[in-house]
Formats: C-alpha cells, structure tokens, sequence
C-alpha cells in the first residue's frame, strides 16, 4: 500500500501539485489515520492534507479519480465478457508453453489487471513523459508480459494445420487483440497521470524566453498564466510590509514629551520606525502599427501588474494617449485587450501628441515617488518627438524607464527617436521577452525597497 | 476523564461524529470539513481555511469551540501586527513602577556592599525578577498556549498580516511552541485546534501553505444551503427556504461585482421571515435587494432582471 502512495504522490506532483517531504510524511500519517477503506473519507482527507489552494483541490480531485479507477477497469472488462475470449474451450496442453496465453485464457480478469501492473512497474510505464513514447511502452509491456512467446506459438498453432490448431490460434489472436486494447489503455492513462504536464512545462519554458512580437495568438491563455504567475511572484516578493518598527531603538525624543504627563517617567515607550513608501507607477503602453505584434502581450503584462500592485495608473496610446486602468480593473482579460485595441490601438504612433495629451491631463499625478514606466518602440512617424515634455517627465518623477521591444543596434534607424528619447530615460533597455520583463520589472521594485 | 480536552478527543472519533455534533451546534458541515478537523486532530495540525467573504470560514471555528466545549482564542489580524500585540508584552509600566517602589529596598540590600563591583554583584541577584512570568502580559497565541485544558486558537484573516508576522507564526504552527528569549521555551500542554482564515488578499506562502492542511470553502450546493438556513433562521417556511435560495443562487451565475455568499442569504433569510414574507414576489425582492448586494453598480445590473428571476425562483 505504501508504493500505491508514492505513486501517487508522483502522480500529483507530474500534475504540478507540489509535495514536500513533510507533507509526504503527513500524507503518510493521514492514510494511518483514516485507512483505504472509505474512498471518499480517504480522498477528502488526503486533500486536506496535500492540495493547498484552491486550483490544486480540483487538480487533485481530477487526479485522485484518474490514479483509483483500477475497479472500473474491470468492470469493463466484465461487462464485454461475451466479446472476450471463451475460456476452457481450448486444449490446456496447447497453450502450456506459454503462460500469457495460459493467463489471457483462463486467468482471471484481476488476475490479467494485476500482471499487466506488474510489467509496467516492471518496464517503468510511470517514467512517460511524451505522448510518443506511448507504443514504445505498451511494446515494452507486452513483451515484459511475454508477448512474443505467444506470437510465436500462435504461428505455429496456424502452420499444424489441425481444425483444434487454427482454432485455438484464432482464439489467441483475438486474446492478443484484446490484450493490447488493454495495454494501450494502461498506458494512455499512465500517460494522463504522469506526463500530460510535462509537455505544457516545455512549452511555458520555450515561450518564456521567445520574442514577445513572435508569440502566436493561440498561446495567448498559456502566455497569459505565464505573466500572471510572474507577476504575482513579484507581488509578493515586493508587497511586503511597508512600514517596519525597528523594535529596540528608543525614539528617546518622543518617549519624553508623551510622558510628560507621568513627570518624566517613561510609562510609555515609543520606538523608532522607518516607513517605506508603496510605490506609485504608472505605465504608459504603445499599441500602434509599429508595435502590432507586441502590444497584445504588452497589454497582457500590464493587466497582471494591475492586478497585483494596488496603485497602478496605466495608460495607451497610438495616436491619442487614454487612460485603461478602469478598463484593466473591470474587465477580464479576454474583454479587456481586445477593448483597449480597438479604442486606440494598431494606428499610425505620434509619441509627441501622447506625450502632450499626457502632460495635459496626468502630469499632475507624477510626483517625486512615481516611476513612469513606457512600453514602446519610439519611432515617431516624422512627427514631433516632443523632447520637452520627455524632459520635464524626466524633471518630475523619481524614475522614467523605457522598455523597448526592438534591439538595441536598431534604435536611432528610421523613423526611431529612441536615442533622444533615451537622454531623458534613466533606465532605457531592450525587452523582447517574458523573460527581460521579469528581469526589470524586478529591478524597479528592488529599487523602491532599497530606499 | 471529565476536563473539556479528554471530551475533545472523545468527541472526534469520527467524521461522521464531527458532521452530526457541528449540526447540534447550528453549523452545517459538508463532508470535507468534517473530514479537515479530523485529520487536524489526528495530526495536530492546524488548518488554513480559505474562501470568498462570508462562506463561514470563522463560523466554522466559532461553532467548532462551541460544540468542542473548549474556550475560543481569537486573534484578528491587520497590517503591522507584530509579536508584541500577538505573542506577550512586557509590562513596562507595572515593572517601572516596583522599580520606583523598590527603590528604597534597593537601597537596603546595597548598604552592606563596600564597592561598587559589590553592589552590582548584589544587584544581578535580582535582576531577573523583573524580567519573569509576573510583568508578562500574556496576547493571544501565548494565552492559547497556556490553556490547560487545550483552546480553540482563531486567526483571523491572516492575509491581511504582513509577511514577518507569517513566519514568526511558523514556529508555533509547527511545534506549538514560542521562545522568549529572557524567559525560554513555553510549550502548549495541550496543543491548541488552530485555525487560520484568508481572503486570498495576497498568497500565503509556501511555508506556511506546508505546515497547514487545507481547507477550500465553495460556495455551497443548493440542497446544502437550504439546509443552512433553515438551521440558522428558526421559523422559517420551507417553501420561502427553496425559493430565496434558488434566487440566491441564480444571482450568482451573474456578473456581480461581489457574490452573495451564506451570510448574505442568511441575512436576507432573517429580514424576510421579519417581513413575515411567506413567499418571494418582485416587490418585496427589489426593496429587499440591498441586504444581498453590496454595490451600487450590481443593484443597477439586476434590477431589470428581478421580475424574470423571482418568477422563476417562485417554481421552486
């Protein structure tokens, strides 16, 4: 029983529900407690103690099932007991020499349930990992179980020539048909189990570090669990508490003049404290034509970054610049971007009537504790750069940081503006990927808490 | 075999058990937490209950206290709560004040000293009396240590805590025990039923997550909702019972703002029968709305539809 839980431990864990060593030892524990006997008390209690959020509870729900359906399988084999081979019908002298055959014939179902587990601890079916390796393992299987004996005596039943010899071979044939549907089943469900995670953490590791403009539109909801796990990573790193009592440091000034009224008698002790400011950032997003194919995923990171950091003011613009954080707090993502793009996006960029249009109505909310933060590729159309009104940005706020989804070598080519733009930029970088985003975005935060 | 904890674990033999002593108390427990407290008893380990506002995530430990006969410890948790309002204190007053008292026995015990070397010899014989059990006021988690007997320890809300506070939680999660650097370890005699409740406001973290079994609280099923009211609002028709909460729970396929949850429909319950309501009708929903929904915005996305809803709400 206790390999049946490290199984399936290992299945969860394939499922991406984390379990530690302690929490194997109380899984342990809790199975002492409560016992295989009730299922339901066994699989509640066993959630209690392993699935610690609520994504994980339905992971684990959906796993549970899927590792204890063993009975069903041979309800199953039951129910189809007319179409299964007939048994004792055959000459047991024919089949002695192989045991599968001895087993397919007149083995019993949990007898054939059983072998078919022992050859796949056997084989290692619980090591899948490709949804390609399925045949290799169910032929693995299958021989473990001695699979070409019994090929082999079925050619040589069909060669005697004898009524009883064909007869029996067909018998055979149809017990080795049966035989793999059962494997192949075995083994697609281990696949379920062990492996059918392994192939999405591939590809969330792949897209991680792919440019953001040649992330297809089919990885959007992938794209987007990626950037919200990081996001709310960072959160957490960062939205800690922001005001410390430093226990042990006397603020001697104000312990006196509050205990005045004691005669100078410190009753009331106040300790010194340091406060840390939350950060204020505001974002401000191009989502022209020049940046088409990476706006979506610039709006995506935005809308994870708000919902995580409370004070968060985003804005977009290709021609005219909006504000998008009420669109970004009340919507969903799926309503949110698509809304964004058609209010404003995919037209011709004027970053000089953005920045004007900026200055106008939001200026004001920049102030000494703000990071502005742009998303763009700063390329103007031949307009008006409007360095000015970069400039007095640059003046205002405590920090301006340009992320810029072209490389380097390309800034200044054409129509960009980046190298003037970038005078006025403490921080201006490349951010081609999911990967550079959580790289400086983490940057940003650390500075405020450095502070 | 007649203190409160012996009865404890007499109490919690079985799932089963637990459902039906929760249902005597007016708690109505599905199956999953029942089985939770089980295994946290068996286990000793404390519990992280998390839900939408309202589900009956501290009722749960409220009626748990009750039915258990054991006292409840609460420790509501906020943004800067740090071990001194948690864990103990220091009586700083009380130990100035027998300092300024003491002063002139103080003065007795130094007459005999010639130096000073002496004199502070004589001193640290007694220093450690003002750092000792009596200038220490006990908070929560100390006093539901201390508890002879064993305690139903709440903390409530602990995502709104900062994250120093969760692992100073740590320890005493894990061994039931807290460290006083002047004084030692103090160890629970009878380890307490912890539990933890959160809003999800921000994730816990994974150590914390560790050390907790945990426990999700869906919004419940139909049946079992009907079942909750009708335990909590005594005197209530059935009939009323199936209609308030159909209409409850088709509020919920909606996109609201903030979901009614059980509290909410126990609200709403209680006005009705107040209203000596015996059946739903449009009226009395619309001017009655505002005890389930909290916003502004969510009144205004229903209103139109609540004729539509309380007609259909009216076949059950």
């Amino acid at each position: 029983m206790q390999q049946t839980l490290t199984n399936f431990l290992r299945a969860l864990r394939a499922m991406e529900i984390p379990v530690s060593p302690l929490e194997t030892i109380d899984a342990h524990r809790t199975v002492d407690a409560v016992g295989f006997a009730d299922r339901s008390l066994l699989r509640d209690s066993l959630c209690v103690t392993l699935a610690k959020s609520e994504e994980e509870v339905e992971k684990f729900d959906e796993c549970f099932d899927m590792f204890f359906t063993r009975e069903e399988f041979r309800d199953r084999r039951e129910a189809d007991a007319d179409t299964a081979p007939g048994k004792s019908e055959t000459d047991p002298a024919l089949i002695a020499e192989s045991p599968l055959a001895q087993l397919l014939l007149e083995g019993s179902e949990s007898d054939l349930a059983q072998a078919l587990e022992r050859a796949a601890a056997a084989t290692g079916v619980a090591n899948i990992r490709y949804a390609t390796q399925r045949n290799l393992f169910n032929r693995r299987m299958l021989d473990q179980m001695g699979l070409r004996q019994m090929e082999r005596m079925i050619a040589a039943l069909n060669r005697s020539e004898t009524a009883a010899g064909t007869a029996a071979a067909q018998r055979l044939e149809a017990a080795r048909q049966y035989l793999f549907e059962q494997a192949q089943q075995y083994t697609a469900r281990q696949f379920q189990l062990y492996a059918r995670f392994a192939g999405e953490q591939l590809r969330a590791e792949f897209l991680v570090k792919t440019n953001l403009s040649a992330v297809e539109l089919r990885d959007f909801q992938r794209m987007h669990r990626i950037v919200r796990r990081m996001a709310r990573k960072l959160a957490t790193r960062y939205n800690r508490r922001r005001k410390h009592t430093r226990r042990g440091v006397l603020d001697v000034r104000r312990t006196l003049r509050r205990n005045m009224a004691y005669d100078g008698i410190p009753f009331e002790t106040v300790w010194k404290q340091t406060r840390i400011e939350k950060p204020k950032i505001v974002v401000i997003c191009d989502v022209s034509q020049s940046v088409a194919a990476a706006a979506r995923f610039l709006l995506l990171f935005l809308y994870s970054l708000n919902e995580v950091i409370s004070s968060l003011r985003a804005f977009a613009f290709s021609g005219n610049l909006i504000e998008i954080s009420d669109i970004l707090e009340d919507k969903s993502v799926e309503a949110a971007i698509p809304e964004i793009l058609e209010k404003i996006g995919f037209r011709p960029t004027d970053y000089g009537r953005a920045l004007a249009d900026f200055d106008e109505g939001y200026m004001d909310s920049v102030d000494r504790s703000t990071t502005v933060m742009i998303l763009g590729d700063g390329r103007t159309n031949d307009t008006d750069p409007r360095i000015d009104l970069m400039r007095k940005l640059h003046d205002r706020a405590k920090s301006v940081i340009w992320l810029n989804p072209e490389p380097e070598t390309f800034w200044g080519t054409g129509d960009s503006e980046m190298p003037r733009y970038r005078t006025f930029c403490h921080v201006a970088t490349t951010c081609s990927t999911v990967q550079d985003l959580e790289r400086i975005i983490d940057d940003v935060l650390k500075t405020y808490f450095r502070t | 075999m007649t203190s409160p904890i012996d009865t404890a674990a007499q109490k919690i033999t079985s799932v089963d058990a637990i459902v039906e002593g929760l249902d005597g108390v007016g708690y109505i427990a599905s199956h999953r937490i029942a089985t939770s407290i089980f295994v946290a008893q068996n286990l000793t380990k404390p519990i992280l209950v998390e839900g939408s506002a309202g589900v009956g995530k501290t009722e749960l430990a409220l009626s748990t206290a009750n039915w258990l006969g054991l006292p409840l410890i609460r420790m509501q948790c906020y943004e800067g709560l740090d071990e001194s309002k948690a864990l103990y204190e220091w009586k700083y007053g009380k130990q100035l004040l027998y300092t300024q008292i003491l002063k002139d026995k103080m003065g007795d015990v130094l007459t005999g000293a010639s130096g000073l070397d002496e004199a502070m010899d004589k001193l640290h014989g007694f220093s450690d009396l003002f750092f000792s059990e009596q200038f220490l006021e006990p908070r929560p988690l100390l006093k539901a240590l201390r508890q002879k007997h064993g305690a139903v320890l709440l903390i409530d809300e602990i995502d709104k805590s900062d994250e120093e506070f969760e692992a100073f939680l740590l320890e005493i999660l894990s061994a039931y025990q807290v460290s006083i650097p002047e004084i030692g370890t103090i160890t629970a005699t009878v380890p307490p039923l912890v539990f933890l409740t959160s809003n999800n406001m921000r994730e816990m973290g994974d150590a914390l997550k560790r050390r907790c079994l945990h426990l999700f609280i869906p919004l419940p099923e139909e049946k079992l909702e009907r079942r909750i009211v009708a335990a909590r609002v005594p005197g209530i028709a059935d009939r009323l019972t199936r209609q308030l909460v159909a209409f409850v729970h088709m509020l919920r396929e909606q996109d609201l703002k903030k979901l009614p949850s059980i509290s909410e429909t126990i609200d709403w319950a209680r006005v009705l029968v107040l209203m000596n309501a015996e059946a739903l009708d449009t009226e009395l929903v619309r001017n009655t709305l505002n005890v389930l929904l909290k916003h502004e915005q969510d009144f205004t996305a229903v209103d139109k539809s609540i004729p539509e809803l309380t007609n259909k709400a009216k076949r059950y």
